[in-house]
């Protein structure tokens, strides 16, 4: 098999609150080869952007990398010094967040914006920056680039900030473009746009997208490879067919279960998962999602299980499958 | 459903009645210029007694005025409101406040960080003097919190210790509380996580069961808005593009903003949503300030005529109960 474009491995992270240790991330394994588009979905405090983070090497304190490794592209990146991963950010590695108004500077325009990253990254002189500014604006679908330039953040709607957003990210043609909810502040005409814009330009310029969020909707849509995390764990990845399809985790049951769909000819009533989500200050002691589990059984709620690989792509972490395998083995041993 | 012939949707036992809604909001511009931006811009709708009447639109088409100004908490600048048959447009809204509610989209924001859940959801009932006695007024509090799935410890609690989904069944049962017949739910889910927000939607379907309400749900999730809805609203710039039964809204519309917008809805099945062809549209919605003349989407859609240019195409009405204004049909 070729080498990962990115492997984290047993990834721990926690933040150290005045009210106690967060372990937002607690052993995370992830790798992606190149040219995947992975989706990793979770909700609130699952750790999908601290996971985010942490391959831009943008913890900041109280969070600190307690553990495991994280390999992109030949760095290790949790062992890199801010100035070493300074050369790396934008150039090799990019990110988008969700919302386009904040993460983009009011003082300064469009144009200095995008030029910032070229003049930090590349030998290009002032002129060939500034061409190759307005060439990623029309990349990005932005009319009259030449006029845009010469804006502010203000200036321009939500859609196009985040079409900014991306141009600054592609600037460098980056291997990887990290994005994080990209389109949630965005309205669903608007979202359109901008998911299939981030598919046009993944084949141009032959880029891996990692797509954090919450809509099960959108990472249907775009991932090939999908990674659902719950308060701070990897709880089930596989391919996108395997995830929707086959399920084998509970919360991954739930999920899809709970969610209405607008193609359902039916009005059929919505099975919610109970409980709450987990306070990541008094996690459970064993799987995290077990007090919200329809089957949890007391193992549960001691001991977290180990992945079961139900394919070669795709693997969940569950007590159930666990006691399958284990009964199965009995069964084939007599 | 008949049509009057001023253009008005009216059914036989409509509890809202919603005609020739407007609601400008004066903004300054230049020295002495004074302009509007048309938030809502002549809508009529009316909803049935137990009946859910969805909205949906994008940000800025109006739908969260809509269902403010239905219980006036802005002052409409022309139209009536009408509920229960009682026009109530220039009314003196207190006897009504107890009938109309509203849940709100943030459960963070809308909840007094200072009172206790018991007297959040005591409040309304102290406003309007329902509660005779001490006791009384504590067996509805609990009453409301069983009903919103909560339980009678919680009373004493302050919203910080709760998390997104149960606070907003705080304000659902400060809502309850009244014992109301109309509830607007202004986007209610949308702060919630994607496994809370079942639990919600399926206790508004309950509630709606057992206590007969009748909802105005205002949401930009169209999944949700058509799994909860009888009917659909779809709203574009502060005007009603079309009206129709939540099925039929979304698998026979004809509107193409209603198409783009259902298409451009992301379906959580990877087979279906590689199958499924999307419109996607051009540019973003104009400013509510200068609005385009004549039909409003014009600037985005596909079809666009010179006739949409200078006439303002009407709702009206193609099948039993499906509305549209488009020139084009």
């Amino acid at each position: 098999m070729k080498k990962p474009l990115l492997d984290i491995k047993n990834l721990r992270l926690s933040f150290f609150t005045p009210a106690g240790e967060v372990k937002a991330l607690n052993d995370v394994s992830i790798s992606m080869q190149e040219g995947d588009v992975l989706g990793i979905v979770g909700e609130s405090g699952s750790g999908k952007s601290v996971t985010a983070s942490s391959i831009m090497g943008l913890i900041a304190h109280p969070g600190k990398i307690t553990g495991g490794t994280i390999d992109f592209n030949g760095h290790r990146i949790n062992e890199m010094t801010e100035k070493e991963m300074r050369k790396i950010r934008g150039k090799e590695v990019s990110m988008i967040f969700q919302d386009p108004m904040t993460s983009l500077n009011p003082v300064y325009t469009i144009g200095n914006q995008i030029q910032e990253v070229i003049n930090l990254h590349t030998d290009l002189n002032k002129k060939m920056a500034y061409e190759r500014s307005v060439e990623l604006l029309e990349l990005v679908g932005i009319n009259e680039p030449e006029k845009r330039l010469k804006q502010y953040p203000h200036e321009l709607s939500g859609g196009m900030r985040q079409r900014v957003m991306i141009a600054i990210a592609l600037a460098c043609e980056p291997k990887l473009l990290i994005a994080d909810e990209p389109t949630t502040a965005l309205d669903v005409t608007i979202q359109a746009q901008i998911l299939e814009l981030m598919m046009e330009l993944k084949n141009k310029v032959n880029m891996s997208i990692i797509m954090i969020t919450h809509d099960l909707g959108i990472v249907a849509n775009m991932c090939n490879r999908i990674v659902v995390m719950y308060a701070g764990k990897v709880v089930e990845e596989g391919t996108a067919d395997e995830i929707f399809y086959n399920p084998r985790h509970e919360y991954t049951k739930g999920l899809l279960r709970s969610i209405p769909k607008i193609d359902s000819e039916k009005h059929e009533k919505l099975i919610p998962i109970d409980g709450t989500p987990v306070d990541m200050l008094n996690p459970p002691a064993g799987c995290p999602f077990a007090p919200r589990c329809g089957e949890c059984m007391k193992i549960c709620l001691k001991r977290m299980p180990e992945f079961t690989q139900i394919t070669g792509t795709h693997k969940s972490a569950c007590w159930l499958l666990q006691k399958e395998a284990f009964e199965q083995e009995r069964r084939s041993a007599k | 459903m008949i049509m009057t012939k001023d253009n008005h949707i009216k059914t036989q036992n409509a509890l809202i009645e919603v005609l020739n809604l407007k609601q400008y909001f004066p903004v300054k511009s230049g020295l002495f210029g004074k302009k509007f931006v048309k938030a809502v811009d002549d809508v009529s709708f009316s909803i049935e007694r137990g009946e859910t009447l969805g909205l949906v639109g994008e940000s800025g088409c109006g739908k969260t005025t809509t269902g403010r100004s239905v219980l006036r908490l802005y002052e409409p600048t022309d139209g009536r409101i009408i509920y229960n048959g009682t026009d109530i447009t220039n009314a003196d809204m207190k006897p009504y406040r107890q009938k109309m509610q509203i849940v709100f989209q943030d459960p963070y924001a809308s909840l007094d960080p200072r009172m206790t859940v018991g007297d959040i959801i005591g409040e309304p009932i102290d406003i309007n003097k329902l509660a005779a006695s001490k006791k009384e007024r504590n067996d509805i509090i609990m009453e409301m919190l069983g009903r919103v799935g909560l339980s009678s410890e919680h009373a004493n609690r302050y919203p910080h210790e709760f998390s997104g989904g149960q606070r907003q069944r705080i304000g659902i049962a400060r809502a309850l509380a009244v014992n109301p017949e109309f509830i607007v739910c202004d986007e209610p889910i949308s702060a919630l996580d994607v496994s809370i927000q079942a639990q919600i939607v399926n206790m508004f379907e309950d509630l709606q069961e057992k206590m007969g309400l009748t909802y105005l749900f205002i949401a930009h999730d169209i999944s949700v808005v058509k799994h909860i809805s009888n009917r659909i609203g779809v709203m574009y710039l502060g005007k009603l593009v079309e009206l129709a039964e939540s099925h039929e809204l979304v698998f026979h519309n004809v509107h193409p903003y209603t198409r783009s917008l259902i298409s451009a809805v992301p379906i959580p099945d990877p087979v279906n949503s590689r199958k499924r062809t999307r419109i996607i549209l051009e540019g973003d919605v104009p400013s509510p300030l200068n609005p385009p003349s004549g039909c409003r989407f014009r600037t985005r859609c596909p079809y666009a005529t010179e006739r949409c240019k200078t006439e303002e195409p009407k709702l009206t009405e193609i099948s039993k109960g499906h509305y549209v204004a488009c020139h084009n049909i």
